[in-house]
């Protein structure tokens, strides 16, 4: 299995993002995507998902399912949290396992150390409890590639040491991780794709 | 009032107070529905029907005084930011809306005799139509924020908006309808009430008065409760 | 299948428990039904002739308005974003949520509407055949103030745009519906009306899904 991108040119309001992107990922590699504000790493990561569209340029995931989409076999988990306030923790993981497709909640909860919490209104939780939650959702259901957008705002050191053993217990598995930061992610990245550099 | 401030405290005294409040609410009840249904007698023009009175004038009262309580229960929230009284507020809503409901309702049964329709837009049902309005917008409020704090904020301004409208609209209403139709479509009861069909009436009127005061005092303690627990929640929470 | 379901109960589970549910739009539509007989006066004969379509217009109003609930939060908490990264088509999305803004709120309004009649003097003959009419006129009014709610999901103050989008497409309902709760109507034309009150829906059912999904894709690239 490969995660092969040629070429990628994006743009968004009339404004050219970034061109020429070009990326290659094997199971078991943490990328790594930095570079200064509005280069685009968002938008990469949107693309890939299949919630953007590029202007030019292909991405392809040899080797992955014919009947689904890329972002149908990927997680991506962006700035905002989709968590409800409504719902109890275990609620908010109940509905997306459905949704998505099998997983076990309580394992989920373990792995972010939400299991004591389970019961209670999410809309109690704290910015980093919430930050947690949503990224329980990928540990939920299995999916070979993670599109991850800033994914340690807001965790402290115990919960950052958690989330490093949920990537690569991943990546053991064969998964693919392509996170987009500005700060160490607590593993060294297997490849680092800078983007903004000269448009 | 600043006496009753500390939560604590107040729990206390409703705890304590609260038995005698509903043997007095029962009492008061018991001694009201008897005058009504069996010492006062029947009007000439009414009959029987007269009796669901007796049920639906403190109601009227009721809501309106309700409202008063949760207008004035706000005001104080606003000028000395006291928690309780948001509370006091909080909870007083849905019970003067039942109240108030209760009224339109009884008012209503009371109309298929006397106008031979269910609903007639009399000034005095289209008051208190819209002030059953008022009481589901301010327990919209509520329910729409989830932030017990901003929720309070916003509650306020809402009662008291709507406690400034209640003449307002009670005048333009009754203007609009001596415009449509003689003012003399219908009198409660002719001008007068003969002792023997008041005194039941005020002895209602003070049962309905306890019965508030009993379910609101209730009310206060289960929502304190409510908050607490929320408030552990989010101590617990935090500590991880 | 059982995904969608999921997603319908998530959604009435929601609308159960946050504030601003069936509740606020039965207020609504009250308060619009209360505004009627101040504006043309309380007049019995007058009011019991235009009870039907006043009935229908205060549920028009209460059901479009009630539908920016449908898709706002899930966009800007980011969980459409997911919703469309699914196994099941962005577009059952779409339907399983205007179903469980139809069971949540506009059914329970196409409900209590007719009982709420005698507010306006509304024929105690007329309730039947208006419920009827009601309860299959508003699938229609669900789906498509679920487009309106699509389309505006992404600006600031949808309110008014999606009322000038909606409210035409809320004609024929409107015209049907009307004509299928007439009381003293020949059986014949009542039948006609549910029957073509049941193919707006159905049109409806087709279109909304669609029509949704696109508008709701072009927001979130």
């Amino acid at each position: 299995m490969e995660l092969v991108a040629q070429d990628l040119t994006c743009e968004r309001g009339g404004r050219i993002v970034f061109r020429n992107v070009a990326l290659s990922l094997k199971p078991g590699q943490l990328m790594q995507l930095s570079g200064p504000n509005g280069s685009g790493k968002s938008s990469l990561l949107r693309l890939i998902a299949g919630l953007n569209e590029a202007q030019t340029g292909s991405l392809t995931l040899k080797g992955g399912s014919e009947d689904l989409s890329i972002g149908q076999q990927a997680h991506y988990v962006a700035h905002q949290e989709p968590v409800k306030s409504a719902l109890s923790v275990e609620e908010n993981l109940a509905f997306w396992r459905d949704f998505l497709g099998g997983g076990d909640v309580d394992d989920a909860l373990a792995a972010f150390d939400l299991s004591r919490l389970a019961t209670y209104p999410a809309g109690l939780l704290s910015a980093g409890q919430k930050r947690r939650l949503a990224l329980s959702r990928i540990v939920l259901v299995p999916r070979v590639l993670w599109l991850l957008d800033e994914p340690t705002v807001g965790l402290d050191t115990s919960s950052l040491e958690r989330f490093v053993k949920v990537m690569e217990k991943q990546l053991d598995d064969g998964g693919m991780i392509i996170a987009a930061t500005h700060v160490p992610l607590g593993r060294e990245p297997d490849l680092r794709l800078e983007l903004g550099g000269a448009p | 009032m600043q006496f009753l401030a500390n939560p604590t405290r107040f729990l206390k005294i409703a705890n304590a107070a609260l038995p005698t409040v509903w043997a007095i609410t029962i009492v008061l009840f018991a001694i009201g529905l008897y005058g009504a249904l069996v010492t006062a007698p029947a009007d000439y023009q009414q009959g029987e029907t007269v009796r669901i009175m007796y049920v639906h004038v403190p109601a009227a009262w009721m809501a309106l005084f309700v409202y008063t309580v949760m207008a004035l229960a706000s005001a104080l929230a606003l000028i000395f930011r006291h928690p309780l009284a948001d509370v006091a507020a909080k909870t007083a809503a849905p019970i003067g809306a039942v109240f108030c409901f209760l009224s339109l309702a009884t008012g209503s049964l009371w109309g298929k005799p006397m106008w031979g329709a269910w609903w007639v837009w009399d000034a005095r049902l289209t008051s208190m139509f819209v002030l059953m309005l008022l009481y589901i917008g301010y327990m919209a409020i509520w329910a729409a924020i989830e932030e017990p704090h901003k929720a309070a904020m916003v509650a306020r301004v809402v009662a008291l908006v709507g406690f400034i409208n209640i003449p307002i609209v009670k005048f333009s209403v009754d203007w609009w309808n001596s415009l449509h139709q003689p003012a003399s479509v219908f009198r409660m009861g002719g001008p007068t009430i003969a002792g023997p069909m008041l005194w039941p009436l005020l002895v209602m009127g003070l049962a309905y008065t306890f019965l508030f005061l009993a379910l609101h005092l209730t009310a206060m303690r289960a929502e304190i409760a409510a908050r607490k627990i929320r408030q552990i929640q989010i101590a617990e929470i935090g500590d991880r | 299948m059982k995904l969608i379901l999921a997603l319908i109960k998530r959604d009435l589970t929601l609308s159960l428990r946050q504030g601003g549910g069936i509740g606020t739009a039965l207020g609504f539509f009250l308060s619009v039904v209360v505004l009627l007989p101040i504006g043309i006066g309380p007049d019995q004969a007058l009011l019991a002739r235009i009870a039907p379509g006043a009935l229908w217009i205060a549920l028009l109003l209460s059901v479009l308005l009630s539908a920016d609930r449908i898709f706002q939060q899930d966009y800007e908490d980011g969980s459409l974003d997911i919703m469309t990264m699914g196994p099941v088509p962005f577009e059952m999305v779409a339907l399983a949520k205007a179903v469980a803004h139809w069971l949540s709120t506009s059914l329970p309004l196409a409900i209590a509407a007719p009982l709420l009649g005698f507010l306006v003097n509304l024929e105690p003959s007329a309730i039947l055949p208006l419920a009827l009419a009601m309860m299959l006129g508003s699938i229609a009014l669900s789906l498509l103030a679920a487009i309106g709610a699509a389309v505006t999901v992404g600006l600031r103050r949808g309110g008014l745009l999606v009322s000038i989008l909606v409210l035409p497409l809320y004609v024929p309902v409107l015209i049907f519906g009307l004509s299928a709760s007439q009381p003293g109507a020949a059986p014949g034309l009542t039948t006609a009306s549910l029957l073509i009150l049941g193919a707006i829906a159905l049109v409806s059912l087709v279109v909304s899904p669609l029509a949704s999904a696109a508008a709701l894709r072009s927001y979130l690239k």
